[in-house]
This record gives structure tokens, C-alpha cells and sequence, in this order.
């Protein structure tokens, strides 16, 4: 169990009610990426994801409350930035994302030309296909999240990404958000000076059957989205103060 | 307007203030909630007891009722307490968030300085 993360790797897993699939993902980062450590944010599950990723030789983290998809990789910057660690990894704890990508995604890593590193799904066909609906909702924001950022992002709803300890900095602020953190995120680091790029990962689709994008949601996710990126439009661009601290806009 | 409604509008405003002064004074209501509550009874209060102005606002807004216009404002404060409801609860959404997630680090440690293998040091 290390305490001093310096110099170090944190592989971040946020899970909501992962039991079936949460093991295999800590195996995975275990294995293909023996030197960092791994912390499992759990966010609220009722069922016994906690234990499971505690055998499975994880750091556990537990919301008592269930807060939400961002709150709980947020939870997880929190972490590793008290613990000092240089470079974060957060993948998906449905098992959605191959954990044998992570040294992709670290080795793409190099602060002040590469400090999010987006592992997208489309940048090579991997063979992942998504469903229509989703399909146009990705190709709108991929549109959007290119044209603010003034290059090609093809996949901007990954949840699969790397950064550095200053990018870090900023997702522990108020700036990230609590629901859906995604082409947003990417649009605030941006902003904040940020240099982002993609490299391409293999993704497994529907691995538990569960997936945030069902009902209603769809709709609220495209609302909150696009006003998201509209208010972060009309902000002024997050300033890092001497400190390390942000001011935001 | 109407003797009635003025006695009404009157007897509900000072109800209102009443009720709210009421609330801080058994600490069911905090200060800085009650404050909008009591402007938005002042308010009708004033324009009641004080016909001409509520004359002269009604011509302002062109209203062709005073009574209309003094409904209008209750409308207008509820609606303006409801938004800073709002507010409120997004800052203390913010606030749960953040506590929440402070607790779950720190319990998180807690766990681990009592883990069996940590314990025999202790």
C-alpha cells in the first residue's frame, strides 16, 4: 500500500454496482500497468462492489451516498492529488474500456504538449460499434468539441483517459462537473491551456448490458451538454495562479 | 378596490409576516431565508394600505386593475423565491458533494490504519 504517490501512476476506476465486472478490470490494470497504484471510487453501490475490489487488491474509496458519475472520478482526483502523484489513468469499471491500453495512454502522456490524453474509440476501427441514436449524439459532439478546440477530436465521450498532475489541479475545483463529466471537460481543459490528443483504445460495448444512456436520460445528457459547453463559451478562461490554485471563470 | 379584498389582502400580509417572524423565533426558519418572505409581505402591505401607489404602478405597468397588480407582485416574489431556492440548492449540492467526498478519503484511511495488517504495529 503506498502513501507517497510522487513520480507515480494512480489508476482511477469509478463504480456504481460493478460486482461482475469490477475484479477483471483491477486485474487488467494490475497487470498491464504493474507500477501504478489502483484506487476504486465506489459511488454508493448497493451491492458489494466494495469488497470485491478490496480482494481484488484495490484502494477503495466509499461515497456513503450515491453522487454521481463525475463526483465519483472526482473523488478520485482528490485522492491522488494529496497523494502527489504525477500521472492519472481513469477507466471505466463496467469493463467497457481494455485495461491493456493504459501504457498507450501513459506513454502518449508528456506535459505541456500532451496533458489529456482521450483514448477514442474511432481514431482506428477497433471494431466498436455503436447503436444509431448514440452514434449521432458522438458524431454532434465530436463536431462541437473539434470546432471549440480548433482540432480533430473524434472521440470526445470517452470516458477513458490519462493526465498529468497539473490538469489534475483543475478537476479537484468546482469547474468539473458533478453528472456526466465528458466533451465539457475536455472543453474547460482546453481553456485552461491544456494541449489535448487521442490515441486509439479497443472498447468492449455493453459489457453488463447497463449503460447511463437509457429512458430519458439520452435527452437530459444532449441538454446538459450543449448548455454545459454554451456557459463555458461566455466564462472567462481559467487562470492558474502562482500558487498551483485556479481561478475560474 | 373592493373594502373586502383590501381587508383580505391586508389580514394575509400580516399573517404572512407574522408567521414567518413566527418561524425564526422557534429556530424553524433560518434569517437569511425569512428576509425575501417579509419584503414579499411588506410589499403587499404597503400597496394595500397605500392606495396611490398601487394606483400608480398599475398605470406604469398597464395594469386595469390595482388588485391585478397587487397579485402580480405575489407572483412575482414567489417566483423570484423559488429561483433563489434554486441557487441554494445548487450551492448546497455542491457543498454535499464535496463533504461526501472529503468522508469517503477519509474514512477510506481510516480502514486502512485499522486493516489486521496494519494492526499489530498498534
Amino acid at each position: 500500500m503506498s502513501t507517497n504517490g510522487a513520480g507515480r501512476v494512480l489508476v482511477i476506476i469509478p463504480a456504481y454496482n460493478e460486482e461482475p465486472t469490477v475484479a477483471r478490470v483491477i486485474a487488467g490494470a494490475r497487470q498491464h500497468a504493474p507500477q501504478a497504484d489502483v484506487v476504486v471510487v465506489d459511488d454508493g453501490s448497493t451491492d458489494r462492489t466494495a469488497e470485491v475490489a478490496r480482494a481484488a487488491g484495490a484502494t477503495v474509496i466509499s461515497h456513503p451516498i450515491n453522487l454521481g458519475d463525475g463526483a465519483a472520478r472526482q473523488t478520485g482526483f482528490k485522492y491522488a492529488f494529496r497523494r502527489g502523484y504525477e500521472r492519472v489513468v481513469q477507466l471505466d469499471g463496467d469493463g467497457q474500456h481494455d485495461p491493456a491500453c493504459i501504457p498507450d495512454l501513459l506513454a502518449a502522456l508528456r506535459p505541456g504538449v500532451a496533458d489529456v490524453v482521450i483514448g477514442s474509440r474511432f481514431l482506428e476501427d477497433k471494431g466498436y460499434k455503436a447503436q444509431p441514436v448514440r452514434r449521432v449524439g458522438m458524431i454532434l459532439f465530436s463536431a462541437i468539441a473539434s470546432l471549440v478546440t480548433g482540432q480533430r477530436i473524434t472521440d470526445p465521450t470517452s470516458g477513458y483517459r490519462a493526465m498529468t498532475r497539473e490538469v489534475v489541479s483543475l478537476y479537484v475545483t468546482d469547474a468539473y462537473p458533478q453528472h456526466y463529466p465528458d466533451a465539457d471537460v475536455l472543453i474547460t481543459s482546453h481553456f485552461a491551456g491544456f494541449r489535448i490528443i487521442e490515441v486509439p483504445v479497443r472498447m468492449f460495448q455493453n459489457v453488463t448490458g447497463k449503460s447511463i444512456h437509457s429512458g430519458w436520460r439520452p435527452a437530459y445528457y444532449v441538454f446538459k451538454m450543449l448548455l454545459s459547453i454554451f456557459v463555458n463559451l461566455l466564462r472567462k478562461r481559467p487562470r492558474r495562479r502562482e500558487d498551483g490554485r485556479w481561478n475560474l471563470g | 378596490m373592493e373594502p373586502r379584498l383590501k381587508m383580505v389582502a391586508i389580514g394575509l400580509s400580516l399573517a404572512l409576516m407574522i408567521l414567518i417572524v413566527e418561524l425564526v423565533r422557534r429556530r424553524r426558519l433560518r434569517e437569511e431565508y425569512s428576509w425575501l418572505w417579509l419584503l414579499t409581505g411588506a410589499v403587499i402591505f404597503v400597496l394595500t394600505v397605500w392606495f396611490d401607489v398601487l394606483v400608480w404602478i398599475s398605470a406604469l405597468i398597464g395594469a386595469k386593475a390595482p388588485a391585478s397588480t397587487l397579485f402580480f407582485f405575489g407572483v412575482l416574489f414567489s417566483m423570484v423565491i423559488s429561483l433563489y431556492f434554486s441557487v441554494r440548492i445548487s450551492a448546497l449540492t455542491d457543498q454535499v458533494k464535496n463533504l461526501t467526498q472529503e468522508l469517503a478519503i477519509l474514512s477510506s484511511q481510516v480502514v486502512i490504519e485499522r486493516s489486521p495488517s496494519n494492526a499489530a504495529d498498534s
